[in-house]
């Protein structure tokens, strides 16, 4: 995909400065600290309770968090509502659900946002739409229902929608965990190629031959803190901890 | 199993694409629904019996032995005489044809009576109108407006000729279709603005207002807030100040009924799941733009049941304004059954008011079953 990223190449994409987060008085985000350069495409893994998606959603605020700085493409985030709409719109996202909207077609949840976000003209809208569609490789449901498509299509289309918005960066929140085990190939397949095209990318998932192909770096959190951070080689030929370890066992038992 | 059978079963399997006779038809319904065992047979049989006995006797009064007109006395005044002393009892139809335009119009005057006649065919075409989804286009929005200040100045007149009607002279199907239309179009949009601000996270004083306004409206009887908007009201307004009975009564059936419909609406927005309104967030959409694009279109058809189902209870509703003194249907027909002489024959008029309210009723739930169908054949899931 020719999705050239448009950040200024010596500022970093996000920058994670000593983020903390409590859910009550549940500690779910501990000193959370990272950089992702524009263009480079980080893998985060870590046991569930281990605050991947909740560092995640609070890139884009979904989630806001109470303690340190987050700056997404050389803007703070905080209260300011401008700065977040700014940020919201340069963030693409990808949920483990898909949420695609039900009652709007295949093409009307594509064009929707750039229509009314990017106040793109309705005909170029759908003419940029089917262009990602073809892309995901599913222009032949562009008039169907989301409730029509199977899981791994419709995690394509929430795929193809997200970059309608022409993000500059990508955010995946566990893309593949609620699909049957046969849709998961065709959905990695997109993200690898969205990969090679040069997008910024932070990809919560537990997907070890997708961080082995495409990811420069590798994240392991657990229990709220980043714990390891390295190339995928040395994550997995060579723990440091022994909660990776742990975790590394687990998951290759399971595959 | 003999060779023949086992040859008849193969022979018939080819044609297998139908259930076998006895298990489809209107004889295997019956079996299967009326007469299943002894006592569903029996339940059958009695009810059965009640209901065509009741029918025929029902039409025996309502036609057999109905009287369709009475004699005129030398008063000018209809005698009704034979219609009491019927035998055996008859329904007496000639009272409506005397009163018909009295209980539809109530004391609009006599020669005038085609405007509320055109009002009520003026709302009805917008009933028409507003159902047809080829209509649901800004433009509808300008169809209200013109229908409705139509409607307001052949009430009213005093304009293009026409006599000046005062509001007081008001009454009948006109009044039930004022009170219900215009009390509907304004409290659905409150409701779902109170819905939303119930909602509201980050905007507490707004959600501490919606629900003390729901709370509070819904804590009282609808009478009582007719009668203070009728009688209490009018004392703190300063003098000179007084809007007319029938507004203050719209008003108080505004405010009634909008917070009723917004605990449906709020029901529709719970049921939406979280990712819903997550996805429209990520994708940069402004708190309107996720309001109206995303979230309302699926949780107003989630609600469409309960959202016609109160429609409809307060449709009916607008009968109370009859302990205001306000002349709606069933007021007119309450006096018309009281005329002196016409008494005795409230039945017949009941009925006729009955089966209006009921055509009315029946329609808007005819097409919210219609609406909901679409909708989800269109969502397939």
């Amino acid at each position: 995909m020719s999705q050239a990223a448009t950040l200024s190449q010596d500022a970093p994409a996000i920058v994670l400065d000593r983020v903390n987060k409590w859910y009550g008085s549940m500690h779910v985000l501990r000193d959370v600290s990272l950089t992702v350069e524009a263009r480079e495409r980080v893998v985060v893994c870590g046991p569930s309770g281990s605050g991947k998606s909740t560092m995640i959603r609070c890139i884009n605020r979904l989630e806001t968090h109470q303690e340190g700085r987050i700056v997404v493409d050389g803007t703070e985030l905080t209260d300011d509502l401008r700065a977040l709409d700014t940020i919201r719109r340069e963030v693409g996202m990808v949920f483990q659900s898909f949420n695609l909207f039900p009652h709007l077609t295949v093409l009307e949840n594509c064009t929707l946002a750039p229509i009314w976000v990017r106040k793109t003209p309705k005909a170029e809208a759908e003419d940029q739409a089917m262009d990602y569609l073809r892309r995901v490789k599913i222009p032949e449901q562009a008039k169907k229902y989301p409730g029509q498509l199977s899981g791994g299509q419709q995690q394509r289309v929430a795929i193809a929608r997200a970059l309608c918005m022409k993000p500059k960066i990508m955010l995946f929140d566990e893309p593949t965990s609620a699909l049957d085990p046969e849709m998961i190939k065709e959905v990695l397949d997109t993200m690898i190629e969205l990969a090679e095209s040069g997008m910024t990318m932070v990809c919560v998932t537990h997907e070890m031959g997708f961080a082995r192909r495409v990811a420069d770096r590798v994240v392991f959190m657990d229990r709220g803190e980043i714990v390891e951070s390295n190339s995928p080689h040395e994550m997995f030929e060579n723990p440091q901890t022994d909660r990776l370890k742990l975790f590394l066992s687990q998951i290759l038992r399971g595959h | 199993m003999s060779q023949s059978a086992a040859a008849a079963i193969v022979a018939a399997a080819p044609s297998r694409d139908r259930p076998p006779a006895g298990v489809v038809g209107p004889v295997a319904w019956l079996r299967a629904n009326l007469f299943n065992s002894w006592w569903s047979t029996a339940v059958t049989l009695l009810l059965g019996y009640l209901i065509i006995r009741w029918g025929l006797s029902f039409i025996a009064w309502a036609v057999l032995n109905a009287t369709w007109s009475v004699p005129v006395n030398e008063l000018g005044q209809p005698d009704a005489t034979i219609c009491r002393t019927a035998s055996p009892a008859g329904a007496c139809w000639a009272v409506l044809g005397d009163k018909w335009r009295f209980i539809l119009f109530g004391s609009f005057p006599y020669e005038q009576q085609w405007r509320p006649a055109l009002c009520v065919l003026l709302f009805i075409g917008l009933y028409v109108v507003s159902g047809m989804r080829r209509f649901w286009r800004r433009e509808l929005l300008l169809i209200w407006v013109a229908a409705l200040t139509a409607i307001g100045v052949l009430m009213w007149g005093g304009v293009l000729g026409l006599d000046y009607v005062p509001q007081d002279q008001w009454g009948g199907l006109p009044i039930t279709l004022i009170l219900a239309t215009f009390g509907l179009a304004f409290a659905f949009p409150l409701s779902v603005l109170v819905a939303l601000g119930r909602r509201s996270t980050n905007l507490p004083a707004v959600k501490v207002i919606c629900v003390l306004y729901v709370e509070l409206i819904r804590g009282v009887p609808l009478i009582s807030l007719l009668f203070m908007a009728s009688v209490m009201f009018p004392l703190f307004m300063p003098v000179g100040m007084n809007p007319d009975k029938l507004l203050r009564a719209q008003i108080a059936f505004i405010l009634f009924a909008a917070a009723y419909l917004a605990e449906v609406v709020r029901g529709g927005l719970q049921a939406l799941p979280k990712g819903q309104y997550e996805a429209a967030d990520a994708l940069g959409l402004s708190y309107w733009q996720k309001t109206g694009l995303i979230i309302l279109p699926q949780a107003l058809r989630l609600v469409i049941p309960p959202l016609v189902n109160t429609f409809i209870g307060f449709f009916k509703d607008t009968s109370l304004v009859l302990i205001i003194g306000i002349f709606d249907l069933l007021t007119t027909g309450r006096i018309a059954s009281s005329e002196p002489a016409w008494q005795g024959f409230a039945n017949e008029i009941y009925l006729m008011l009955g089966v209006i309210y009921f055509v009315f009723c029946f329609a808007m739930s005819k097409y919210s079953r219609g609406l909901e169908r679409e909708f989800s054949r269109a969502r397939n899931r």
